[in-house]
């Protein structure tokens, strides 16, 4: 037995090229696999931690799904806000610890911007409960003051002291309706969180008023203009805001608050819990993800069917050496177990060497695929979902070196000690 | 029991899907010992003869013993055993695994065979293994240059010197030559035949050469044709 695994490894050293190329197949379908998967699992992750420490989404009432979009990525709109006093309203209610008003709607070429209060700062979490960090500078305390996110600061090069304008409303309509007249200077740079808030900028709710002043109906009133160093002679207080988010004193009220929200009288409102509507939403978007990992594992069949293949070829010319080790002594069943093992190995190899070009990938390649794809590849420990994976690789494995192993007892107990032709 | 390494007796072997027996052998013995050629062109059924031998195949009915142990009666695991441990077999060419140095050729039976191991190492120590394989080159003639060659670096000639030491390793009791020279040309065939004898005398093992060449079986004891133990006519054999 030992004798014929010994000696399997040799022959198969002796066929290294052709296996080799067989190898490098099972090596990139695997790595190809387990990317797939490994990133679907940090973006699920990710996703789903875009943010913590809030109880709840607040906004008009539509479908949960659309409230987190605009909430929380800040991508569509919303279909109707929500007044100022249902906003009071709902912050005074003696279980709220604290409200953040979101009011969305303008842009600055291409990324969200989003009035809130400095509060958001503080309350608004994400992963497991880390704060938003200051890169550089601080909060807005003025009118026309603007935090970036980090990936808004590294994709148009601003630095902070630097001053911007920024559009009305989102997407390519917004070119052509700018805010031109009331310039906005950067005070500040968030670090980055891998969550919307790295492409988007905050300015205070103060700020929305103050651009839209001498706007109506999404367009600037005729004949009126008010310059930048006049607003503040106006109320600026927001007579609406487009979502809230809520944390509480005690997370168990939770469900009690949801339903008051959610019948409240003034307006027609809708309250989500965060986690359980980003679940809802992922599940939308996940169908891509398990196609994308359908495809993948097609690929690995298709090495896997290459590794079938290369061991059938190679028994033509190996039908001499089986009969040679017939004669030694082997049992049909060694010659069996030989061809098995070649395949196994093999399998095992090429997840081995995929792994490793996984390794390598999340460490050298992350910065690249990150800047050029928009992928995120990290380096960390496997998931149990990808040793299974990898378990379920090599079980094809073996029941592709089952086919060529079951022609090779075949065929030795035909020729017995001389290779027919 | 008796004092043949093979017995033969009723032997009748037919191919699976043909109509007619290849071998219907009544009786043959060859004592412990003894040097026979077995004169059979090809297409006489010597293959099948040597398979049976060999334990690979089974007759249809009949009996063959091989030092005593009826391979009929045996398990397949038992008989490839048996293969391991008593018969050297040496083939017309490719012999060797190409991949592996002519040493390691020669050492292969140590491998399947713990019987064979123990035998060449008389004082258990895993070195001697490797200085009887080398003892057994030497006597064949093959220098020690070529020793760590991979086989396929070797000429036909040198391959079959190899081949008769793999065959002679761990002294089984039985060996069996399958047209081992006919690769070789003329002049170096009866050197092979001779260094064949002699290593098979001094090991003294049982000696079945099987020959269509008739000129070989000079120093032979004992000499046979298969168109006379086989009572088929060779047109039937396949």
């Amino acid at each position: 037995m030992k004798a014929v695994l010994t000696l399997a490894v040799k022959s198969a050293w002796a066929r290294r090229l052709t296996l080799g190329v067989t190898l490098c197949a099972i090596a990139l379908s695997s790595a190809l696999l387990l990317s797939v998967e490994h990133i679907r699992h940090d973006a699920r992750q990710s996703f789903a931690q875009s943010v913590s420490g809030v109880d709840l989404v607040v906004g008009a009432r539509s479908g949960s799904v659309q409230l987190m979009l605009y909430a929380v990525f800040h991508s569509g709109n919303a279909t109707h806000n929500i007044r100022w006093e249902s906003y009071r309203n709902i912050a005074d209610n003696p279980a709220v610890a604290w409200a953040v008003p979101l009011s969305l709607g303008d842009s600055h070429r291409g990324f969200p911007v989003l009035g809130t209060t400095p509060d958001y700062f503080t309350h608004l979490h994400y992963g497991d409960g880390q704060a938003l960090v200051f890169a550089a500078g601080q909060p807005f305390s003025e009118v026309f003051e603007v935090v970036l996110g980090s990936a808004v600061a590294n994709e148009l090069a601003y630095r902070i002291g630097d001053t911007i304008t920024l559009n009305h409303g989102l997407g390519e309509a917004a070119a052509l309706a700018e805010h031109g007249d009331k310039p906005f200077r950067i005070i500040g740079v968030l670090k980055p969180t891998g969550t919307p808030a790295d492409r988007t900028l905050h300015v205070s709710l103060e700020a929305i008023s103050a651009l839209h002043l001498d706007w109506s109906g999404g367009a600037p009133l005729a004949g009126l203009s008010i310059p930048a160093e006049h607003v503040r002679k106006f109320d600026l207080q927001a007579k609406e805001v487009t979502a809230l988010m809520l944390g509480l004193k005690q997370r168990t009220d939770v469900f009690r608050l949801q339903r008051q929200i959610n019948t409240y009288r003034g307006e027609a409102l809708l309250a989500v819990m965060p986690g359980v509507a980003l679940d809802e939403l992922w599940q939308t978007l996940g169908m891509v993800e398990d196609a994308l990992l359908a495809i993948s594992a097609l690929v690995v069949a298709v090495g896997l069917a290459g590794l079938m293949a290369t061991l059938l070829a190679s028994l033509n010319e190996r039908r001499r050496e089986l009969s040679i080790l017939r004669a030694l002594g082997a049992s049909p069943l060694d010659l069996f177990l030989m061809l098995t093992a070649e395949g196994l190995l093999l399998t095992a190899l090429g997840e081995l060497l995929g792994c490793t070009l996984l390794a390598a990938a999340a460490l050298f390649l992350a910065p690249f695929l990150q800047a050029q794809f928009g992928i995120v590849l990290q380096w960390r420990a496997l998931t149990a979902n990808e040793w299974f994976l990898l378990a379920a690789i090599l079980a094809t494995g073996l029941l592709a070196s089952l086919v060529p192993a079951w022609r090779a007892w075949r065929m030795s107990l035909a020729d017995g000690l001389t290779p027919r032709n | 029991m008796n004092n043949n390494a093979i017995t033969i007796k009723e032997l009748r072997f037919r191919w699976p899907r043909q109509a007619h027996p290849c071998l219907d052998i009544p009786a043959l013995s060859i004592a412990v010992g003894e040097h026979v050629f077995l004169h059979g062109p090809s297409g006489s059924g010597k293959s099948t003869l040597l398979g049976l031998l060999g334990g690979v195949a089974l007759p249809e009915r009949g009996r063959i013993e091989l030092l005593g142990h009826d391979l009929t009666a045996m398990s397949a695991r038992a008989r490839d055993r048996l293969r391991a441990d008593s018969i050297g077999f040496l083939f017309q060419q490719f012999n060797l695994l190409p991949w592996l140095s002519a040493l390691d050729n020669v050492l292969l039976p140590c491998t399947f065979s713990a019987r064979r191991r123990a035998r060449s190492r008389p004082n258990g120590n895993p070195r001697d293994e490797v200085d009887e394989a080398t003892r057994l080159l030497t006597h064949l003639d093959l220098a020690p240059a070529h020793w760590r060659k991979p086989a396929a670096e070797l000429s036909v000639g040198q391959q079959q010197r190899v081949a008769a030491a793999r065959a002679l390793i761990g002294r089984p009791e039985i060996l069996i030559a399958d047209e081992p020279t006919s690769a070789l040309d003329a002049p170096r065939q009866q050197i092979f035949v001779d260094l064949l004898l002699r290593e098979a005398a001094s090991a003294g093992a049982t000696l079945l050469f099987v020959s269509h060449d008739e000129r070989l079986a000079a120093h032979f004891g004992r000499k046979l044709a298969l168109a006379e133990i086989n009572c088929l006519a060779p047109g039937e054999a396949s």
